[in-house]
């Protein structure tokens, strides 16, 4: 343990820490641009430094070790005279553009300018000029005028999306970044240059323009792309519903967890958010034999009955169950208490392949494009109770085996293809439950709306066994419910059915 | 935009009130009063006497109002001298409007040096206080309230909301 002076306050510190990283752990911000705690300290952008008591000169704090017996001032007027001169050589050629800058509202220079800013510049010259709108990817668009050479988006593609898409050119006034020759910013991981960007070079083509961020809400969550289960935070635009495109869920960004995802979250979890505008339930419905609106009440009273008539004439086998690794920790667990417990059900189907299965890597994509099928696996889903191949349902139900099907948040056109419709008209009895209209819910008896996972308050349980919670984030559509409550409303309506 | 309504308490009405009469003779008072002033100053005046001057009615519409120099009416936005709008909708005007009356969408323009344009720009004068917040905040001057209209009334409130087209007619 080292033991410093910060400030005049002592402070402990291990051995060999960063001082910028020990300052922030002790509450002292010090401006930064270039150092990231996940991609090195280049030392290029200099405005960490600091007074090292001892030393010749002011000392970047990025790069300097803790040593016993340091003192350390982040305050005295040498270091302010420097960092706020830093800055002003920072905006020398920052093009000053803010009001049509996406990143105004959370951006470094603004930021800093606010706090340690000369308000009057002493350049009289012209700025330079470079390229203001080049989209450098499919996702990416960068503005090389906006760039202060922190060089973070560089080392994130050489460092950890081992891509090196972008690089330093030129040399002095004309040193810019660019495009490696040949290259398109197309990697799976290329949102994270627009996050880790301190300025407003390097920008979500995506999320250009659609809203300012000032009037964004946002919530701790988690991504349910996949069974890695990154923490994010879901920004939402809702106090003014003609931004955005009139949608509610605005962007996603990383939400720094060291165990699951350090900072980065993949693009695939990034644009995941649009599916939460498009294409929702939020009617109970009744859609066979004819079309009729139903309150919850009738519908839990309805489909219990069928339910358990459906049981009675024929047995628990005929009936089976398709769910996904969509369902929260708590959904899981009324679901094994409806199906399993209450209802004896025994043929169920929640593997993940075909339609859930999709591209993985080391870094953090994972191949089940589910959150949470240990969350299903802790209760025994998938272990105790195998999920039944697609092809032997298919059969099960063309042989009349399988008289009824209840599906929850699964479009089993992904599975079973063409011949979906075929296989669900014989069916005496199919009730879907989700967020999303799909084809799948059009060939429904009944049809209950759930919310989706940015609706409700929940938990998923990632491949790894961490369990992770997450916060409703926008209010439910339209009389959406939770899948855990509609699964407990099932069972007290088939509860108040026995009582009859 | 929804309207929001706060509710007020009426003051006591006590026996005086209610039975008009007082209340009446009351008003009656004051008319009279300023009737009888205003009649002794425009006498003074054409006497050639020097007294406060006697209160003029103005017969508007049909005389237009007089307006200060600085006088804050209907919004213009202005053009470019190709005639595109100035715009560059940074919503600075919407951030600061106290009435929430500015409805703006963003799009990428064509041009490349000024990157970014109003793909709608809407006011509702229906809400509009008239405090002139929009055109202190504007980085382009694209948005003034120098026109001198003030005959901005309609039927029904979808038609006091102008959009960038009628806003741009004097620009």
């Amino acid at each position: 343990m080292a033991k410093i002076t910060l400030n005049g306050r002592p402070v402990e510190a291990a051995d060999g820490t960063l001082l910028i990283d020990v300052a922030k752990q002790a509450g002292v911000a010090i401006p930064h641009y270039c150092y990231h705690p996940a991609l090195g300290n280049p030392g290029n952008c200099r405005m960490c430094l600091v007074e090292i008591k001892g030393a010749p000169k002011l000392m970047p704090s990025c790069r300097v070790r803790v040593a016993d017996g340091m003192v350390v001032s982040t305050e005295s007027p040498a270091v302010a005279a420097a960092q706020s001169g830093e800055l002003e050589l920072h905006l020398v050629n920052h093009p000053l553009d803010c009001p049509v800058c996406d990143q105004s509202g959370e951006c470094g220079l603004q930021d800093y300018y606010m706090s340690i800013g000369r308000y009057k510049s002493s350049m009289v010259e012209d700025k330079r000029h470079f390229e203001k709108r080049k989209p450098v990817g499919p996702r990416v668009m960068l503005d090389q005028e906006r760039c202060i050479a922190c060089t973070r988006c560089v080392r994130f593609l050489a460092e950890v999306s081992k891509t090196h898409e972008l690089g330093m050119f030129g040399r002095g006034h004309q040193e810019r970044i660019d495009l490696a020759p040949g290259k398109t910013l197309d990697n799976p991981y290329s949102g994270n240059v627009v996050d880790i960007c301190p300025v407003g070079a390097l920008t979500d083509r995506d999320f250009r323009y659609q809203v300012r961020v000032w009037y964004l809400d946002r919530s701790d969550t988690v991504c349910p792309g996949c069974s890695r289960g990154c923490a994010i935070s879901l920004h939402t635009s809702t106090q003014r519903p003609w931004h955005n495109g009139a949608r509610r869920a605005a962007r996603i960004k990383p939400r720094f967890n060291p165990e699951v995802n350090g900072y980065w979250i993949c693009d695939e979890g990034r644009y995941s958010y649009k599916a939460l505008d498009r294409d929702r339930l939020g009617k109970v419905l009744k859609l066979k034999p004819s079309r009729a609106e139903l309150s919850w009440d009738a519908a839990f009273s309805e489909v219990s009955s069928r339910v358990k008539g459906l049981l009675e004439d024929h047995g628990p086998q005929s009936l089976a169950v398709v769910a996904s690794g969509a369902l929260s920790n708590e959904d899981w667990r009324s679901f094994k208490k409806l199906f399993v417990d209450s209802w004896k059900l025994v043929n169920f189907a929640f593997d993940p392949a075909p339609d859930q299965a999709g591209e993985e890597d080391a870094l953090l994509r994972r191949r089940d494009k589910v959150p949470n099928l240990k969350g299903g696996a802790a209760l025994g889903f998938g272990d105790q109770i195998k999920s039944l191949p697609w092809e032997s349902l298919a059969h099960s139900i063309e042989a009349g085996r399988i008289k009824g099907l209840y599906v929850v948040d699964r479009d089993l056109f992904g599975v079973w293809g063409a011949k979906t419709p075929g296989l669900l008209e014989g069916l005496e009895l199919v009730v879907f439950q989700g967020p999303w209209k799909g084809s799948t819910g059009d060939l429904a008896h009944y049809r209950l709306p759930a919310t989706a996972w940015a609706e409700e308050d929940g938990g998923f349980t990632n491949f790894e066994g961490r369990s992770q919670g997450y916060r409703a984030a926008l209010p439910p559509v339209g009389d959406a419910q939770p899948d855990w409550r509609i699964f407990e409303g099932l069972l007290a309506g088939l509860r108040a059915g026995r009582a009859e | 935009m929804a309207v929001t309504v706060r509710p007020v308490t009426r003051p006591e009405r006590d026996l005086a009130v209610q039975v008009y009469i007082v209340e009446v003779l009351k008003g009656l008072g004051v008319t009279f009063r300023h009737f009888f002033v205003n009649l002794g100053r425009h006498a003074a005046a054409l006497a050639g006497v020097k007294a406060a001057p006697g209160a003029v009615t103005i017969q508007y519409p049909e005389d237009p109002p007089a307006l200060g120099g600085r006088a804050r009416t209907r919004h213009r936005i202005l053009r470019r001298s190709d005639g595109s709008p100035r715009c560059t909708a940074c919503l600075l005007c919407e951030t600061i409007c106290p009435a929430r009356c500015i409805r703006i969408t963003a799009e990428d323009s064509p041009a490349v040096v000024i990157e970014k344009r109003a793909k709608t720009f809407e006011i509702d004068l229906g809400l509009c206080v008239f405090c002139g917040n929009c055109v202190e905040a504007c980085p382009v001057d694209a948005i003034r309230m120098d026109t001198g209209d003030l005959d901005i009334p309609a039927m029904d409130r979808r038609s006091m909301i102008w959009d960038l087209e009628k806003l741009m007619r004097d620009g």
